[in-house]
């Protein structure tokens, strides 16, 4: 849980005096990834960097875990909370080993623990570990050295983490693949993450929440969903795009829309004449774009076995403008009525 | 590439090859009798040489290493500038005038020569050591702060395992230049094989000059090279990318 209480950080330069960050209240409840979007110069990483004191607060309160991070000694702070940089900042001097074992190395585990750490890290983010334990980071690619940094930042356990463009230097492909590592493994690690990122497919795509700054400001903090289905002014608006109903899409899943259609009109029609099939766990972008492909009016909606469970009609995107931000969380999709 | 490499040991080949003609040119040219006729003088004198070397080097090592840290601690940001052009300054009055104005302080002999050495030899060293400090990637430097090192951590596993390559670069040109300078040593009475060089000029004996000369050139030759070895087992294996990726 990170907590940011009225936090400003104030820079002085030739008597002039400039806010990177003004007056932020910002919340992560434990276990969330909270996006910080803006532009760069918004004070995305100035506020990420407060979080373990690298930078000093100017006024305001920023507790994690309910503690004032004012009243921890800096150095335990920061080894209790994982650290990851869009470099990836990792030790050439240090095999791949000594870089994932460092923090457990400087809490004092002894070696036969941290090397059992090191293996299980390395398996988590699908390394060999007899293959790369012992080689250095100049061996690696770059998305395998993005990887160890998490490992890095993962090692001692820590409940939170600040990622600060870590996917930025990566070219899609590599992104897309290791975003979605990276979920599956917040999956069952349940970190509270602060994750700074430009990109807003990016945020759409990790965020519980998305947290959209200008000149050190909080603009609107809320679900992608939210974001996306009401921005709150125009700086929101330009900033997710004008294909922000597209965007929306990925939000949404097939079997979320089954679910609707059942409640709405009682019934589920199955069109096995479509050629076409998407599974439930779809997201509606690409189940449209599916669609959009085949001639047919539809796409089959199949279950995990590939048994027919419904189906998906170019008409069933119409409702999805009925439902507005209210409260809505990832996946869930409120009772619309049809 | 495989060309480069035959080129380059054709070259190396032939390099030697002039080397061993000029030794044996000198050698019937009676260069060599001095030290043929008088082992233990030499022995001496070469013995003499190295101790100034190493105590001086010695000592340049330990005074620049320390004070190029420092001039690299946020904490001493100011002293930086100071320290540097110190060193710059004093680098570029000549040897010769280093030694001559020691001598109006620490008088003639060892002492004298070691001081002028020991301060002739710091600016190689320490430039090289805030240069290898400071090139360190910051992202680097930063991740190690990030995770909770502590400034004492930060140079001991990181800034001085990742600039040690460029310290030892500083401290093998340091060296090599000493071994020269040593022979100026003779001036002020500091003995060492600069005593054969001298004397050869001021006889014009070529062949008891070369016979100081010569050994100078191969000691510089050597602890090169053996400085070059040390610095490849110093220096961590992830820096040295010559390593070929598997």
């Amino acid at each position: 849980m990170i907590t940011f209480k009225k936090v400003t950080k104030i820079y002085e330069s030739d008597n002039k005096q400039v806010a990177a960050v003004k007056d932020v209240d910002l919340h992560v409840e434990k276990g969330h990834i909270c996006v910080l979007l803006g532009p760069s110069g918004c004070g995305k990483t100035t506020l990420l960097r407060m979080v373990n004191r690298l930078i000093p607060i100017t006024s305001g309160k920023i507790e994690v875990d309910g503690k004032d991070i004012n009243t921890v000694d800096p150095i335990q702070l920061r080894r209790s909370i994982g650290y990851v940089i869009q470099q990836n900042g990792l030790f050439p001097n240090m095999t791949i080993e000594e870089n994932i074992g460092i923090i457990p190395k400087l809490l004092g585990w002894d070696a036969e623990r941290r090397r059992k750490r090191v293996k299980e890290l390395l398996e988590m983010l699908g390394l060999n570990p007899d293959e790369y334990r012992d080689r250095y980071p100049f061996e690696l690619s770059g998305g395998q050295q993005q990887r160890i940094g998490i490992a890095r930042a993962l090692a001692a356990d820590p409940p939170i983490m600040l990622m600060d463009e870590p996917f930025g230097s990566l070219d899609p492909v590599i992104r897309e693949h290791i975003q979605n590592e990276f979920l599956r493994i917040q999956a069952t690690v349940k970190k509270t993450i602060l994750f700074v990122s430009h990109d807003i497919d990016e945020a759409i795509k990790l965020g519980n929440t998305i947290a959209i700054l200008k000149d050190g400001e909080v603009m609107q903090h809320g679900t992608p969903f939210e974001i996306l289905s009401n921005p709150k002014n125009e700086f929101v608006k330009n900033f997710i795009g004008k294909d922000s109903p597209i965007k929306r899409l990925t939000l949404i899943k097939a079997k979320d829309v089954l679910k609707h259609k059942k409640t709405s009109q009682g019934k589920a029609e199955t069109g096995e004449l479509n050629s076409a099939t998407v599974s439930a766990d779809t997201d509606l972008k690409t189940a449209l774009s599916i669609l959009l492909s085949t001639n047919a009016g539809g796409v089959n909606v199949v279950d995990e076995w590939d048994r027919i469970v419904g189906e998906l009609k170019l008409s069933d995107f119409g409702w999805l403008n009925k439902i507005h931000a209210a409260d809505i969380g990832r996946g869930e999709l409120p009772e619309v009525a049809g | 590439m495989r060309r480069g490499k035959r080129l380059e040991t054709v070259i190396k080949v032939a390099l030697l090859g002039i080397v061993a003609a000029l030794l044996w040119w000198f050698y019937k040219e009676g260069a060599f009798r001095f030290i043929l006729e008088n082992p233990k003088d030499f022995v001496l004198l070469v013995r003499q040489h190295l101790e100034l070397v190493f105590v001086s080097s010695g000592l340049a090592i330990l005074c620049a290493v320390p004070l190029g840290i420092m001039a690299t601690r946020p904490r001493f940001r100011k002293l930086r500038w100071f320290i540097i052009n110190f060193a710059n300054v004093g680098q570029t009055i000549p040897s010769l005038a280093v030694i001559g104005l020691t001598v109006s302080y620490l008088g003639l002999g060892f002492k004298t020569a070691v001081f002028a050495l020991w301060f002739y030899s710091l600016l190689p060293i320490l430039r090289n050591t805030v240069a290898g400090i400071e090139s360190i990637d910051p992202f680097i430097l930063d991740a190690g702060r990030g995770i909770g090192m502590k400034p004492s951590q930060i140079l001991w596993r990181l800034e001085l395992p990742n600039a040690l390559y460029a310290i030892m670069a500083g401290i093998r040109t340091s060296v090599v230049i000493n071994v020269g300078s040593a022979a100026l040593a003779f001036v002020v009475g500091g003995g060492g094989l600069g005593d054969l060089i001298f004397t050869g000029i001021v006889l014009y004996d070529a062949g008891l000059m070369l016979a100081g000369a010569i050994p100078t050139t191969l000691l510089a030759v050597v602890i090169d090279s053996l400085l070059g070895v040390a610095e490849r087992a110093l220096t961590p294996k992830g820096l040295q990318r010559s390593v070929n990726p598997l």
